[in-house]
């Protein structure tokens, strides 16, 4: 009850966080379309079953290696497979990884960051020197050291990528942490009596959010990047999946024959990525107004 | 400077330390008896005690440590598995057409990323700029393996102007270097015109403009050189992002450097030379990331003195 008083009395506005954040996002129409061709991404990857007209894995021997055509919008490839269905079914596989990975990471990394600048002291520089050590591996290295550690697999993938994802997302959130910890409204809590732990998650995490939605939607655009490369060099989902960077791992062997392989995955790839850091960059317009 | 050159670097050791515990243990957190997987399927029990005392394992596990990172530091990491060369020996030969390839790489990306942002940065909101940012931020979300793929299919496998892999003559350089560099690229631009626009709001700058001086001096002397600061630390930052970007461009277009060496002992359970591969690359990234930030104090003393 006080505490959500001093709130409203320390914003400037009276208007909800959620209503001042879409008065300003409304206007951002690329980051819009962004979000709703993702919208758009993600139901497809949903309905797979409803939309796709082919199976992923139905072979057909009499239409191997055809190109684009109305029956098959994106061709066929080796196996007489529709592309076409299979990238539709491929989504579910590069969203799914997006999302936990991030969820995953994001998470443990939050976590961390709002325990140690809420804390402070040695637990502080403990994990803050845990997290430079994590950064000391370039993104990728770290995911095939684990990879090499768990073997390949999508279910590695996701932890892989969750791992360095981690670090960016504690010092985000140790950074605000910090700053929060010495606002008059968490000052007031904390003399009231409320409990460190409640401090942390009621007064504290919501702070954190803005900053850590802006950096998950870039997050997101980026895991789906090391994903498919991952399976693109045989370390992540294996050929017969859909997954896209697997499916272009499958087309490399007939570029030049039949490019229609290689050319649709790979578009699926870049728009998907391109829309997650078109909406990563229209909310950190409209959420975060220290970064621009 | 002296006190800040210390301090930074001894902030370094204990990063390296935690790495090499991590590179070390990373064998034993695999399943399986890594004296089994050297001495290879048909050894007995014989060979496989043998090679348990060959490797040590049979000591202490903080005494394997001690004895692993001695021989680290003297770069002895065993033999590959594979090809029973020493590790070293390995590493080695794939190491310079991987500098190479970074190095050619970060050159042509940063002189055209930075290019780039500061176009953006002068005509901010005409089309030039939104030209660039379109173009920059496309090459952010561009798979460089989908990339790689499409122009072997059009330069080599059709018009046959460029090798589709290979390490032997510039042409061999053109395509990867341009696939590999690409993001770095775009990641410059838009970070370089974010720099200019803010150093463009500084007091000097319009200070510069009022006493006259002509347009082309106040970018060039007034506003570059001083955006160009942040603009070092993403670089070191960004050659680690080139490390990792190698990996994969390597794969595409057959390149015998360390990423392919990483990917095919990953495939292969090339233990040693994966230690060896994932502590070279972390070591040259912490170095990296030291030498920038010396250099960063070097310019800018706010920073020394903190």
């Amino acid at each position: 009850m006080s505490a959500s008083l001093v709130d409203s009395q320390a914003s400037e506005s009276i208007r909800s966080p959620l209503a001042e954040f879409w008065r300003r996002f409304r206007h951002k129409y690329v980051a819009l379309g962004a979000g709703c061709l993702l919208l758009a991404l993600l139901v497809a990857a949903l309905a797979a079953p409803l939309i796709a007209p082919y199976g992923p894995a139905t072979p057909d021997y009499d239409a191997v290696l055809e190109g684009p055509s109305w029956v098959h919008w994106c061709g066929t490839d080796a196996f007489g497979r529709d592309v076409f269905s299979r990238i539709i079914w491929g989504g579910r596989i590069s969203l799914t990884i997006g999302f936990l990975s991030v969820a995953l990471g994001g998470a443990v990394g939050m976590l961390i960051g709002l325990i140690g600048g809420f804390v402070g002291g040695w637990i502080d520089g403990l994990l803050m020197r845990v997290m430079d050590v994590l950064l000391a591996f370039p993104g990728i290295v770290a995911a095939i050291a684990v990879v090499a550690i768990l073997g390949p697999g999508i279910d590695n993938v996701i932890y892989a990528i969750a791992v360095f994802s981690v670090p960016v997302f504690a010092r985000l959130a140790r950074g605000t942490t910090m700053v929060l910890k010495q606002t008059v409204y968490v000052q007031a809590a904390r003399s009231i009596g409320v409990r460190p732990i409640l401090l942390m998650l009621r007064h504290i995490l919501p702070g954190t959010m803005p900053s850590a939605i802006v950096y998950a939607s870039l997050r997101l655009g980026s895991s789906i990047l090391t994903a498919a490369s991952l399976s693109f060099i045989g370390l992540g989902a294996r050929p017969p999946s859909p997954e896209w960077g697997a499916m272009l791992a499958d087309g490399r062997d007939y570029l030049g024959v039949a490019d229609h392989i290689t050319l649709f995955p790979g578009i699926a790839i870049f728009i998907t990525v391109l829309a997650f850091n078109l909406l990563g960059d229209g909310l950190r317009d409209a959420l975060d107004q220290k970064l621009r | 400077m002296l006190t800040y050159l210390l301090k930074r670097l001894a902030s370094t050791i204990p990063v390296l330390v935690a790495v090499s515990i991590f590179v070390f243990g990373f064998v034993h957190a695999l399943p399986g008896d890594p004296a089994r997987l050297v001495a290879g399927p048909d050894a007995g029990p014989q060979d496989i005690a043998a090679v348990r005392a060959e490797m040590g394992l049979d000591l202490p596990l903080w005494e394997q440590y001690g004895l692993w990172l001695n021989n680290a530091v003297h770069l002895r990491f065993g033999k590959s598995i594979r090809t029973q060369e020493p590790v070293s020996t390995v590493v080695a030969q794939r190491f310079m057409p991987t500098l190479w390839l970074t190095l050619v790489s970060l050159a042509w990306s940063m002189t055209a990323g930075i290019a780039l942002g500061v176009l953006s940065g002068v005509r901010r909101g005409k089309w030039e700029d939104q030209a660039s940012m379109v173009a920059a931020i496309s090459g952010v979300s561009m798979p460089s393996f989908w990339l790689g793929l499409l122009l072997i299919s059009l330069f080599s496998v059709r018009l046959g102007w460029f090798p589709t892999g290979g390490y032997d003559s510039w042409r061999s350089f053109v395509m990867p270097a341009f696939v590999l560099g690409l993001g770095v690229a775009a990641v410059m631009a838009r970070f370089t015109r974010s720099a200019f626009i803010e150093v463009s709001a500084e007091d000097y700058v319009r200070t510069a403009r009022m006493k006259g001086a002509p347009e082309r001096r106040v970018i060039w002397h007034h506003t570059l050189r001083n955006a160009l600061i942040p603009v070092i630390t993403l670089t070191g930052l960004q050659f680690g992002f080139l490390l990792g970007g190698s990996i994969v461009v390597e794969t595409v277009f057959a390149w015998p450097g360390l990423g392919r060496l990483l990917v095919d002992s990953v495939s292969l359970r090339d233990y040693p030379v994966i230690q060896a591969e994932i502590m070279l690359f972390s070591t040259e990234f912490v170095l990296i990331n030291l030498v920038v930030d010396l250099l960063y104090a070097a310019v800018n003393p706010e920073i020394r003195l903190r």
